[in-house]
């Protein structure tokens, strides 16, 4: 289980990353924190011709305030989100599934960019963008854009990012006094991906993003209507996942999930905060 | 063949200048390229947790880490990390409580629960556990291992 | 103080004490043998283009490319191994009418299983090798895959084998007693149940792993492997590969696990020995994950309908049960695949007072990897069979679950005896055992929280296995039936001039301790401090001639040896000191390294002994002929096994909305006879039982109808972790076995052979008020919720 073999390229300016994903006419892919990209290269699922490392880009890390927006770097480490107080108090969403995320050492190099940019439908962080209606920057050599959530995520692991663009920035708006956030995933194992989960954002209004259920996080936007009208009709929202379009896994069949999108909707408002 | 590329890496407190083949990850090149077959290898694709190792003070799968990543950066894998002040209590405890059996998770379970007793937190037999819930032990049942990690920190304290 | 020491008093008492084990140290600072951890000098790798259908007709292949890409030294198709290895079958004598087909380690014309090997590519590294697989072009014409082992049997069916005109390789009944008037007679409550035992598998940490070596000029094959019975393969690869036995030396260093999976014969292991001896260069093959998940043997794969008859004061009137198995497309070598559903039908209802018992298991061919002997052979399949019904039919008539079984356990006056199955038994305890489990776990007091937390809707459930574990084979296990394993084990014991002990044995270490063990005995036994003593094991080359390790025999086999060895050696050594200080053997003794009185007061040390031996013989008289060494063999001789007993229990908590399953608590007592290194034993105990839990709640793999398999990754097919996993309880009943001086059963396979059944009956007893009840594993939350009738 070795991976096929790449010409590896380590910009150290995101002009020069951008000028690599330009110029190749091969197929190139990003390097951020590798923790499911290079699972896929090890399998050869993945076999980019072109590797280009973003480690070495300091200008795609970090976490700052913009504009009432939490924004972060693409290359920010999950470990780095966990440590901050910012992300803590202004995307709680956010912190509360950090801890989620798979496992120490897989947090110490995973980025939030990456798990976006693979879009793993049973990962948590499409899901929190989702969720808060955050947006996603990319560039490329020849220019930026900023791609709403809702518009971001295409299919199994299929996004709006174009080959020759980077995203260099997620950005989360900033929670107001008021808003309120809940997480919920149910997994076999601590750590694994889940069987399903959802982050719910009421900020006022309300927006609910479940991951794990098909090729992509999914909104609820029938439930999202049911509590925007009456937030104390959870049965109701419940009830309105039926309009959802979830797809079977090795974890139970469509109904199955259906249910237990129910129950983790149901246990994520239970908890919001 | 393999594209190449040099790298400068500190690896126990050694420096080292090798050429390594661009598609290499860091067990392979520590294990083959090193000699250092401590770090063992158990998945490939990031689960199990024996190839965990300290890259600059941080646990990393080395598995899911290139060589040319590891380019200007510290390693220590488990031949080096007698160099930490707690490594020898925590290996005293895995001992006397038979904490590991056929020993090939033990390298990267000693790196995951130095990280964890490294950074001040409590014995807390669930923290431990989920702490260490990224390091697949078949042998054990864990509990010796959640045992010998609480049993440094409270020496530790005391 | 004067007169003999007892064993309790004498220094260097080891037996029975928790002394870590030497091998920890090298461990723990990353100095452990493993197989890939060898290089050898002009060294090759090698790896395997496999079959991406569970049935395909081999065409041929375009290897131009893959031949073509630098690095790439040869590569090899099955074809090219006709003639090379001789084809090996999976049958033995002793299981009356199995039938399985001729095997090559690579598919020659017809590819039987998705993963079977295809073609070898062998290359200067294991990059290059993968890189040459993708070129290759193969020309496969899938076939009809049989998948499903009930519509294998059905007429019509297309055959796996044509030369066997049938999918069935074996089936045997069981019929004691009279089990219809049994279950027709009044006042006799049945219980029918259909039990799915899902396929799961080693996934031992330490892949598997070979470096093969040829000499031309000497024609010998050394093997280092990551396994279990080197002498066994010794046999095996002289045989197939037209070797002498002596030219085969097998060494097995570390084993990073085993649990059964590495002692089978695998077609990448032929094969890389087989390439060893053409290229005469040194081949490495080294299984990555996926392989694993594709070739290791899996285990269970059962499904079985049963049912038993309980009268109104609980006792078991009758127990029936019909099981079918899918094997694969072969029956393993050269233990063959037959032997977990020949055990379900020895151990089902085992551990109590059954007269009427009648079974049948159907062992089928099947276009999946082969099935074969896995940590805890069939016994998950038996405990849950019987004691699963059992509870479910107490449930039935009101009876609580312990009592139920006071009423049937067979009492602990009452050995030797046989079950209804025939097994020969001994030395059990099952009635203490259980009193034990009960006091442990504080039984009333879970029963009182249970009935608590039902009030605020939260459902617990207590389940409990009573339960028996074949230990320490006879020849009636393998050898019997021509099987080329030893049922006996070797110890040798030898004085070395330093005054230390150099102890070797045929059984090998996987990690349960087994270096640890045999030194404690022999420093024991002997009288010697034991950081004076060195072990080695696993080497076909340097160690007695021996089984290895399985079927858990390691210490009451070759513990037994090794104890015979060290009193062997203690007598020849008090022999040679007695003449050199002029006394009688009798008036000496040997305590922590020194030759002594009786008193303890020392005499001589034990390396002044040795040295004045070998260094300067002309001391000791000219007819004395000093022996320093010494060998002894041990088997087991009256009974076919010896049996261990052991009570367990599982406390769970079930989430009924979504079908997760806490476990909350565990708790094993285990009669495994002497034991040796209570740490040790605990340790084997507890991670038995996580494989159990593991097999219960987590481990499958999943297969569609074409013979795929879907989750063949760590990150799909789900192991149990830190954080899911209880703290285990473990307790001892010690009934040491007759059948040798040292009494030690095996411990290694209870906890994996009875956690499941105490699962699957605490789920059920939570569940049972809501009027749900699962008898399928894993037990997993989708299987739960359907259960409940949720989804």
């Amino acid at each position: 289980m070795k991976a096929q073999d790449f010409r590896y390229e380590r910009p150290s300016t995101m002009d020069e990353a951008l000028a690599i994903l330009a110029d190749t006419d091969q197929e190139a892919q990003p390097l951020a924190g590798g923790q499911s990209l290079m699972p896929m290269m090890n399998f050869r699922l993945a076999a980019p011709d072109v590797l280009v490392d973003l480690g070495g880009v300091p200008e795609l890390s970090g976490i700052c305030e913009d504009n009432g927006e939490i924004v972060i770097g693409a290359m920010t480490r999950y470990r780095d989100l966990m440590a901050s107080e910012m992300v803590a108090r202004d995307v709680p969403l956010l912190a509360a599934a950090l801890p989620h995320i798979a496992h120490p050492a897989i947090r110490n190099r995973g980025t939030l960019g990456g798990s976006l940019a693979l879009s793993d439908p049973a990962a948590e962080s499409p899901a929190v963008l989702l969720a808060l209606g955050g947006s996603v920057d990319l560039r490329s050599a020849s220019g930026q854009r900023s791609v709403a959530a809702d518009e971001f995520f295409f299919g199994l692991y299929e996004t709006a990012r174009q080959p020759e663009e980077l995203i260099t920035a997620v950005r989360l708006p900033k929670a107001a006094p008021g808003h309120r956030f809940g997480f919920y995933e149910i997994t076999r194992r601590h750590g694994d991906y889940a069987m399903i989960g959802v982050a719910v954002a009421q900020a006022p209004d309300w927006r609910i993003a479940f991951f794990s259920v098909a090729g992509t996080p999914l909104r609820a936007t029938d439930a999202e209507a049911v509590l925007n009208a009456d937030a104390s009709d959870i049965d109701a929202a419940v009830a309105a996942l039926a309009s959802l379009e979830i797809d079977g896994d090795r974890h139970g069949d469509p109904a199955m999930k259906r249910h237990l999108a129910g129950v983790a909707l149901r246990r994520a408002i239970g908890g919001m905060s | 063949m393999s594209q190449t590329q040099d790298i400068t890496v500190t690896i126990n407190g050694e420096t080292i200048h090798a050429t390594v083949p661009v598609r290499q990850n860091l067990a392979d090149f520590l294990r083959n390229g090193q000699g250092l077959t401590g770090t063992h290898v158990g998945c490939e694709h990031g689960v199990c947790g024996a190839c965990t190792l300290l890259m600059d003070d941080q646990t990393v799968r080395s598995c899911l880490t290139l060589a040319v990543q590891a380019d200007g950066a510290s390693i220590t894998t488990i031949e080096g990390l007698g160099a930490r002040p707690d490594t020898k209590a925590l290996k005293a405890a895995f001992t006397n409580r038979n904490a590991l059996q056929c020993g090939y998770c033990t390298p990267g379970m000693l790196a995951s629960a130095l990280e964890y007793i490294e950074s001040g937190a409590p014995a807390d037999r669930t923290a431990i556990r989920e702490h260490l819930s990224g390091n697949y032990c078949r042998c054990t049942g864990y509990q010796s291992i959640v045992d010998a990690v609480c049993e440094t920190i409270e020496g530790r304290q005391s | 103080m004067s007169g003999p020491l007892t064993d309790l008093d004498r220094p260097n008492s080891y037996i029975g004490r928790a002394v870590p084990r030497a091998d920890a140290a090298r461990l723990l600072e990353g100095r452990g043998r493993f197989v890939d951890d060898l290089q050898l000098p002009r060294m090759l790798h090698a790896a395997f283009l496999r079959s991406p259908y569970a049935h395909a007709r081999v065409n041929g292949f375009d290897l131009e490319a893959a031949r073509a890409v630098p690095g790439v030294h040869t590569i090899l198709t099955g074809k090219d191994l006709e003639g090379v290895v001789e084809p090996y079958v999976g049958v033995l004598s002793h299981l009356a009418g199995l039938q399985s087909a001729p095997q090559m380690p690579m598919a020659v014309d017809v590819a039987r299983w998705q993963g079977e090997p295809l073609v070898m590519v062998i290359a200067e590294s294991r990059a290059i090798a993968e890189d040459a697989l993708g070129l290759i072009e193969a020309d496969l014409d899938p076939l009809d895959p049989v998948t499903d082992p009930e519509a294998a049997l059905e007429p019509g069916a297309a055959l796996i084998h044509d030369s066997l005109g049938s999918n069935l390789a074996w089936e045997r009944t069981v019929d004691v007693g009279d089990v219809d008037a049994a279950f027709a007679a009044d006042g006799v409550t049945t219980v029918e149940r259909s039990f799915t035992f899902g396929r799961h598998t080693g996934v031992t940490l330490e892949t598997r792993a070979a470096v093969a070596a040829f000499d031309p000029s000497t024609d010998q094959l050394t093997f280092w492997y990551s396994g279990q019975a080197p002498h066994m393969m010794q046999f095996i690869f002289a045989k197939h590969l037209g070797l002498m036995e002596e030219d085969v030396r097998v060494i097995a260093h570390d084993v990073g696990g085993s649990f059964g999976i590495k002692i089978h014969t695998y077609g990448d292991e032929v094969a890389t020995a087989a390439a060893a001896k053409l290229l005469g260069r040194p081949i490495k093959f080294v299984a990555d994950r996926l392989e694993s998940f594709q070739t290791d043997i899996h285990a269970r794969d059962h499904i079985v309908k049963g049912r038993m008859g309980l009268t109104a004061d609980g006792k078991i009137a009758a127990l029936e049960f019909d099981d079918i198995t899918g094997i694969g497309p072969f029956s393993m070598y050269p233990r063959t695949s037959a032997i977990e559903a020949n055990q379900v039908l020895n151990l089902t209802g085992a551990p109590y007072e059954i007269e009427n018992y009648r079974a049948r298991s159907r062992v089928v061919f099947q276009n999946k990897n082969l099935m074969c002997q896995y940590r805890a052979v069939g016994h998950p399949i038996a405990m849950a069979i019987c004691d699963c019904l059992l509870e479910d039919a107490a449930r039935e008539i009101g009876m609580d679950v312990a009592e139920v079984r006071r009423r049937n356990l067979m009492a602990d006056d009452s050995y030797p005896r046989q079950s209804a199955s025939g097994m020969k038994l001994a030395d059990l305890s099952h009635q203490q055992s259980l009193e034990k489990l009960l006091e442990i776990m504080d039984y009333n007091g879970l029963r009182a929280d249970q009935a608590q937390a039902r009030k605020s809707g939260v459902y617990r459930g207590i389940g409990l296995v009573s339960m028996v574990e074949v230990t320490n084979p006879s020849p009636a296990f393998y050898g019997i039936g021509g099987a080329p394993i030893a049922s006996q084990d070797g110890a040798t014991v030898r004085l070395d001039a330093g005054g230390g002990l150099r102890i070797s044995s045929s059984v090998t270490e996987q990690g349960q301790g087994t270096n640890g063990i045999l030194a404690q005995i022999a420093a024991d036994r002997f009288g010697i401090p034991i950081d004076r003593v060195r072990v080695t094991t696993g080497d076909t080359d340097t160690v007695p001639y021996g089984g290895g390790t399985w079927a858990s025999r390691g210490a009451g086999i070759g513990g037994e040896a090794m104890l015979q060895a060290a009193v062997a050696l203690r007598d020849q050594v008090l022999d040679v000191a007695a003449v050199m200080l002029q006394t009688e053997p009798s008036k000496l003794d040997i305590r922590d390294g020194a030759v002594t009185d009786l008193d303890g007061s020392e005499r001589m040390t034990l390396s002044d002994l040795a040295r004045t031996v070998y260094y300067r013989g002309n001391e000791l008289p000219s007819d004395m002929k000093p022996e320093l060494v010494a060998t002894r063999h041990y088997r087991v001789t009256d009974f076919p096994f010896v049996f261990t007993n052991g009570a367990m229990a599982a406390q769970v908590e079930v989430d009924v909305e979504t079908g997760m399953v806490k476990v909350l608590g565990f708790w094993a007592v285990e009669d495994c006879g002497r034991v040796i290194n209570p740490m040790l034993v605990d340790e084997q105990v507890r991670g038995g039982v996580v494989q159990g839990i593991g097999g219960a709640l987590y481990e499958e793999c999943l297969y569609d109808e074409e013979g795929q398999l879907l989750n063949a990754s760590m990150a799909d097919y789900e192991v149990p972790m830190a954080a899911e996993m209880p703290d285990i309880v473990v307790a001892h009943v010690e009934t040491p076995t007759r059948t040798s001086e040292l009494g030690a059963k095996g411990a290694g396979e209870a906890g994996t052979g009875g956690a499941p059944a105490a699962l699957m009956n605490a789920v059920n007893d939570a569940l049972s008020p809501l009027g749900g009840r699962i008898h399928q594993m894993p037990m997993t939350p989708e299987r739960i919720l359907k259960a409940l009738g949720t989804v």
